[in-house]
């Protein structure tokens, strides 16, 4: 089924979202990558509180390539997800909604994905150009010192994935390989 | 006869070749993918591969790099043994041309000083730069910026002579599977078989820079590139690893002698977004 869905996310709707399915996204979204993310384990180890508040919203696993003048954002694809597996857990246990990069996920963060009721989307890997059409603004909205691992936040229209992980745990990575196995 | 190349023209050219390079695919692996388009049979497959067309035709138009991952530069210098470089340190003049074409082409800044504290460099240097001396007098450079998805994809597993060609599929297949979605499918699958532990590896990496379709000379090679490419293909992962029966553009295999103990065999994986541009000067 093809989708359009609004971001922040609404938990009722993605509960219906299905692996394969094809969404388009507009509003808001939050880019972390590695070293947003070592930061973010690094603050929640200290007691400290996030600069940003997760809740249903969807983090983008990306660092895009510098904007030139006058331009909102330069290349925009996704990074590999499993980078994040380690951190992904705790994140939607305090709430994130959904994600979205490329390539596998480990079997805790399938866990945490069924336990939350939240969605793993994949963006085509290598797009980074065509994907960067869609992002309408873009501005860091924590941990600037990181440059490209900063986090940003981004105004999206209709920006393309596909869902990889639904709610029930259905992996599409899992179904297209065993679909294979001869 | 020796001929003096001041080094300045070294820093021009890789400047140029950074930029070029990360914004135009170049054509062969353009025909490939066209190709590939063309063949598709998964429904998502097809719509990944054109939309990865689509990617490429943006990037021209918009100038902005094709991936957001402009890579780590790698480097081959060929230098004729008649040459001179005059006007400054070579490895230096190389990093000069990667800083401004990292810089003034917009390209990202991926690379850590230090692997275990890892503070960005903020100009993507240092490149890796390999050095060969070859006759003549002239200077060949290659730039390959390689992104780190599919890199990190990559192995090297030191064969015992007993595994023989089998284990060498066995090898290709298997990293080829365990990327499966990881290194942005479609592939181009660089082997290096024998020398020694980094013959191997320099091997498979030097394999991803020839022209894409080109294949190996000798007899047993070539048909053991084209036996690869048909079993890849028919493991399914497909454009985006999202299902469909391109999983590879190429297999490119490279060899060398070796040990009469030992049968290396290094998988350097690169996605569609394989950057490859050579000059000569
Ligand atoms: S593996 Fe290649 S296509 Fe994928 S993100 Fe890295 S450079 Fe881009």
């Amino acid at each position: 089924m093809d989708y359009r869905i609004a971001a922040p996310l609404d938990r009722e709707m993605i509960k219906t979202l299905r692996a394969g399915d094809y969404v388009w996204i507009s509003g808001t979204i939050y880019t972390a990558r590695d070293a947003a993310h070592k930061r973010m384990q690094e603050t929640l180890d200290d007691g400290q509180k996030l600069p940003l508040d997760w809740k249903d919203n969807i983090i983008y696993y990306m660092g895009p390539s510098p904007a030139r003048e006058g331009r909102v954002i330069g290349s925009a694809g996704p990074t590999t997800a499993s980078r994040m597996d380690l951190y992904a857990p705790k994140l939607l246990d305090m709430g994130l909604g959904g994600m979205i990069g490329k390539g596998k996920r480990s079997p805790e963060v399938l866990d945490a994905i069924v336990r939350n009721g939240a969605v793993y989307f994949a963006a085509v890997g290598g797009a980074g150009a065509l994907l960067s059409r869609q992002i309408k603004q873009a501005e860091v909205v924590a941990y600037e010192d990181l440059g490209t691992e900063a986090i940003r936040r981004l105004e999206v229209e209709d920006f393309p994935v596909i869902v990889v992980i639904d709610s029930q745990g259905n992996n599409l990575y899992e179904m297209i390989s065993q679909d294979n196995t001869v | 006869m020796i001929r003096e190349i001041e080094v300045t023209e070294v820093t021009q050219n890789i400047r140029e070749m950074c930029i070029q390079t990360n914004y135009f695919l170049s054509e062969d692996m353009a025909c490939a993918m066209k190709e590939a388009a063309e063949k598709e049979q998964g429904a998502l497959g097809k719509k990944i591969l054109g939309q990865l067309e689509e990617n490429l035709e943006i990037a021209k138009t918009d100038q902005i790099p094709i991936c957001q991952d402009t890579g780590m530069a790698v480097i081959f210098l060929e230098i004729g043994q008649d040459v001179h470089f005059t006007g400054g340190d070579l490895q230096e003049a190389v990093e000069e041309g990667v800083r401004q074409g990292y810089i003034e082409g917009y390209l990202r800044k991926s690379v850590v000083g230090d692997p275990l504290l890892r503070e960005n460099t903020k100009d993507n240097t240092p490149a890796i730069l390999h050095t060969s001396i070859v006759p003549g007098n002239q200077v060949n450079i290659i730039v390959a910026p390689k992104g780190f998805g599919s890199e990190n994809m990559s192995r090297i597993v030191m064969l015992k002579p007993a595994q023989g060609v089998e284990g060498v599929k066995q090898v290709i297949l298997d990293t080829v599977r365990e990327a499966g979605p990881n290194a942005c499918p479609p592939l181009v699958v660089g082997v290096g078989i024998g020398g020694t532990f980094e013959k191997a590896a320099l091997l498979a990496k030097q394999a991803l820079t020839r022209p894409v379709g080109e294949k190996a000379q000798a007899p047993h090679i070539r048909s053991l590139e084209e036996e690869m490419l048909e079993k890849i293909n028919q493991l399914g992962i497909g454009p985006g690893g999202l299902g469909g029966n391109t999983t590879a553009l190429a297999v490119h295999i490279n060899t060398y002698a070796t040990h009469i103990a030992g049968l290396p065999t290094a998988v350097n994986l690169c996605c569609h977004v394989n950057r490859h541009v050579k000059r000569t000067l």
